[in-house]
């Protein structure tokens, strides 16, 4: 089985150092796609998001996403970050790393990770507006179900 | 009557008032959906949060389940609203 990496974490981490990580000792990688997701300022109306998350199951559902991948596009490595806590506009949130031989199947198994940990890592995003007040909980969006739904069509 | 530990996130948290509690569940309440039908009937914090019962989403054990999955021997049930992690 392909080594898979999941981190649930308050900390930022960083884009280089997990994929030179991802990567050490390694002479028969061919590709490799890094996803990161950051919080944006929603046109300097958001000055934080704060993410909750369900300790255990985060990362225990990532990597069943992460193991999922592995198998289905046969690649060679797999990290996922994802953050929870306050973040400021600018920060990340989430990182993907996957690794394939050729490319096709590293950018198809992030693609898969990120469509999967959007709608079923239990994580949930609230948002602090900039004039101070609490503009609440996130609401599902039905083209994140829309894009998990592709990958289960024939 | 059984004894379960249910934890609850983000908007169900909130409107539950509470992050965790054990309830005892009397001997009709078999699956996950007879468990939110149940809690409706206990006040109504339970009744804002699970107003919306489709859109709750139930775990049992860390893992995802239907409404019509049975909780015989969960450890741990969670509830919670969408998720918008990513």
């Amino acid at each position: 089985m392909a080594p898979v990496k999941v981190r649930v974490q308050r900390d930022d981490f960083e884009l280089a150092a997990e994929v030179q990580a991802l990567l050490a000792g390694r002479h028969d990688i061919g590709a490799v796609v890094t996803f990161s997701g950051l919080c944006r300022d929603e046109a300097g109306t958001l000055s934080a998001l704060e993410l909750e998350h369900y300790p255990g199951m985060a990362e225990a559902e990532i990597r069943r996403i992460c193991e999922e991948a592995v198998g289905r596009f046969s690649l060679q490595a797999a990290t996922a970050i994802h953050r929870y806590g306050k973040i400021a506009p600018g920060e990340n949130i989430v990182l993907v790393v996957t690794a394939s031989p050729h490319r096709q199947a590293a950018f198809d198994g992030a693609n898969f990770i990120m469509d999967f940990l959007k709608t079923a890592a239990p994580f949930w995003k609230k948002e602090h507006a900039a004039d101070g007040s609490t503009r609440g909980w996130v609401s599902a969006k039905d083209e994140d179900d829309s894009a998990r739904d592709r990958w289960t069509k024939d | 009557m059984t004894s379960v530990n249910l934890v609850y996130f983000a908007w169900v948290r909130e409107r539950i008032g509470r992050d965790e509690e054990t309830l005892e569940l009397p001997d009709s309440v078999v699956t996950a959906g007879d468990l939110l039908a149940h809690l409706k009937t206990l006040g109504d914090e339970y009744e804002a949060a699970l107003e919306h019962e489709n859109v709750i989403r139930v775990a049992i054990n860390h893992e995802h389940v239907e409404h019509d999955e049975k909780i015989a021997g969960a450890r741990e049930i969670a509830l919670f609203p969408p998720m918008t992690g990513g």
